[in-house]
């Protein structure tokens, strides 16, 4: 990693700068990743959501995506690799005032993390889970994801993918999340709206953002850096309301893009408090700690 | 629904479930678990109980959530624990090792079955003690310790829960199926006769807070989440703010902080318990459910005029090394009881260094260790 030297005499503060571990900067990204994007857009929408951030958790498994969990301003944690979204189940039954991010890759939270998310999903574990998904493994250099196309190519697939990816929204809606949406990257208004959204609302919230890998994704697949980017302009559909069934994706014929699912049902601690814990409803008794 | 925390009072009681009584009277308030045998019981009292203290009980999809899971509810500044077997046990390898890392306070409970695999689900066995010491991947430095009995546990996890919150590391607590599923009678005390400890709290402008700072008995005060630090926390190798920093200077710093508070405060952390050693010619060194069975061979070995004695180990890792050697100066030879084919023995015989003797009375699990097996080995072997 080569470290750009600081200019003293800096531009004006970014006006995310509040939330960024500036002395973290600069950050491990590679040229052309959308990553940081998808990132920024969680800042702006964590800004703009007007939760009290002193009380909002992001937490990371391992990957590329993970890394953002250490550059955000407030209470991070960077678990292991497919572990966030239990660490957070954890952190957010022992303090249900805790707003909880789960900011990671599509390797992280549907390969070796696939059970717990499947798992916190149906429990309507209150928690906002941003998938970054590079349709790849890119800190270690390139392999297939259960995320890859079919017949692409990875380090680990050289003659292209014999694996079918799974469709995330349709995954998440089947196990219970009762937010689901997807963007790309190149969407930044609509996915800063979505994050948004999904904060502020209770229960288990999954948003895909999908984000070119030219360094490893694209240099083996006849991608340009800029190519990714074009596909995402001439080929999202924006659906609302699609059947997630529907929303397989497919560079050809579209990537259907939109926010899928959005009711609501009990959330675990409602239904924990509502059996278990009757006084903490009359209460309103914050952390199992105060 | 509000029960207390500490049900004062005399019980006939198994050891899972003087365990979870236990760990309720030290203060947890939080267990995340995953059902096995012969662990269960701890869930299912735990399940029963947190509701009743305001604390809260879930069941993870599996090991690897459970402990994931303790971790994060120990970061929101709450008591917690989780109980399994050797196969959950391994799987909860990978979060230990995070939370020896990120020095994370938290009690880990395994009541051991035969192994490997799936082995003896419902009989009982020591033999998860090196995996205890060296499961997870890295150096490291851990705390176990091994109640003899379903009275024992119940302290023993008060312990278990203070060592955890002073030296900020997850403990564990190696029992056994025998000592799971017996019951005995358990008194549980007045809740203002329990000493408990809490892990030290950050002071000063929480800007300048560094979390893995150590205070002066080498550990580093912690905050919880949503207290305004803005901690950053990661199984990274981290410099004392927490970042990531991945030089040799900063992994040095960072094992010798982790490894430090355990080795420089071995006074405070080893418990250890005699029987007829003052005068002995032979160390029989036990733990767990066999040291019962030791104990009784020592005092029945002492009425044919066999000079035995037992040293009770109930602190395992760190290993009370000072107390072995102290003993291989003066007896004529040692002889170790465990259910297993030799683990704490090889730590026996390293700490003893060639001087004297030893032989290992052990079997590879399914039963406890007859105490007239051990009567043999003093009778045969001296």
């Amino acid at each position: 990693m080569q470290k750009i030297p600081m200019t003293p005499n800096k531009q004006p503060d970014h006006p995310l700068d509040d939330l960024i571990r500036t002395d973290r900067i600069p950050h491990i990204w590679c040229p052309g990743c959308g990553i940081g994007t998808v990132f920024s857009s969680c800042l702006a929408a964590l800004k703009g959501s007007g939760i009290d951030l002193q009380k909002t958790v992001m937490v990371s498994g391992i990957g590329c995506s993970g890394r953002a969990a250490g550059y955000v301003k407030l209470d991070s944690f960077h678990t292991t690799h497919g572990r966030a979204i239990p660490f957070a189940t954890g952190l957010k039954l022992a303090n249900p005032e805790l707003n909880i991010v789960v900011f990671s890759g599509d390797g992280d939270l549907f390969a070796i993390g696939g059970n717990h998310f499947i798992h916190a999903a149906r429990r309507n574990m209150d928690m906002t889970v941003i998938c970054v998904n590079n349709l790849n493994y890119g800190m270690t250099g390139g392999q297939v994801a259960a995320t890859t196309p079919h017949l692409a190519k990875s380090t680990t697939t050289p003659a292209g993918n014999p694996e079918t990816p799974f469709n995330l929204p349709l995954m998440a809606y089947a196990c219970g999340a009762t937010y689901v949406a997807r963007w790309t990257m190149l969407h930044i208004r609509d996915l800063t709206d979505s994050i948004t959204e999904a904060i502020c609302k209770k229960g288990f919230s999954f948003i895909e953002a999908l984000s070119p890998c030219p360094v490893n994704y694209g240099r083996r697949n006849k991608q340009k850096p800029l190519d990714m980017l074009k596909l995402y302009q001439e080929k999202a559909i924006i659906k609302n309301d699609a059947d997630p069934s529907t929303l397989d994706i497919d560079f050809e014929k579209g990537i259907i893009l939109g926010k899928f699912i959005d009711l609501d049902r009990p959330t675990f601690i409602e239904h924990y408090d509502k059996i278990y814990r009757p006084s903490r409803l009359q209460e309103n008794v914050p952390g199992l700690n105060s | 629904m509000t029960k207390p925390a500490v049900l004062t009072g005399e019980y006939f009681m198994t050891g899972d479930v003087a365990c979870a009584e236990g760990a309720l009277a030290a203060g947890c308030r939080f267990f995340g678990g995953y059902p096995i045998t012969p662990a269960t019981e701890i869930a299912e009292r735990m399940a029963i109980r947190l509701p009743q203290v305001e604390g809260c009980f879930i069941q993870m999809e599996d090991e690897i959530g459970a402990m994931a899971a303790i971790l994060g509810s120990s970061w929101a500044g709450v008591k917690s624990m989780t109980a399994t077997s050797g196969p959950g046990f391994s799987l909860m390898m990978e979060n230990i090792g995070l939370g020896i890392c990120t020095e994370t306070p938290c009690v880990v409970v395994n009541v051991q079955r035969g192994g490997p695999s799936t082995g003896l689900p419902t009989q009982g066995a020591q033999g998860d003690m090196m995996q205890a010491r060296w499961g997870s991947h890295g150096h490291y430095e851990i705390i176990a310790i091994a109640p003899s009995s379903p009275q024992e546990i119940f302290y023993l996890t008060i312990t278990a829960f203070n060592l955890s919150e002073k030296y900020r590391l997850p403990v564990l607590i190696m029992t056994d199926e025998i000592i799971g599923h017996m019951s005995e009678k358990v008194i549980i005390p007045k809740a203002k006769s329990i000493k408990l400890a809490s892990r030290p709290r950050p002071k000063g402008r929480k800007d300048r807070f560094k979390p893995f700072a150590p205070g002066p008995n080498g550990v580093a005060p912690m905050p919880a989440a949503g207290e305004g630090y803005n901690l950053h926390i990661t199984g990274l190798t981290h410099d004392e703010k927490g970042y990531p920093v991945m030089d040799v200077e900063t992994q040095t710093e960072m094992m010798a902080r982790i490894t430090e508070k355990i080795q420089k405060n071995l006074d405070d952390i080893i418990l250890t318990d005699s029987y007829l050693l003052d005068d002995a010619e032979i160390a029989v060194v036990s733990y767990g459910v066999s040291a019962r069975t030791s104990m009784a061979a020592v005092a029945e070995a002492r009425k044919m005029g066999i000079k035995a004695g037992l040293l009770r180990l109930v602190t395992i890792w760190p290993f009370p090394e000072d107390q072995i050697r102290e003993l291989a100066d003066r007896v004529k030879g040692f002889v170790t009881v465990e259910i297993n084919l030799g683990q704490i023995h090889r730590e026996i015989e390293r700490c003893a260094g060639g001087k004297v003797p030893i032989f290992l009375v052990g079997h590879s699990g399914g039963t406890i260790i007859h105490p007239d097996e051990v009567v043999k080995m003093l009778k045969e072997a001296f």
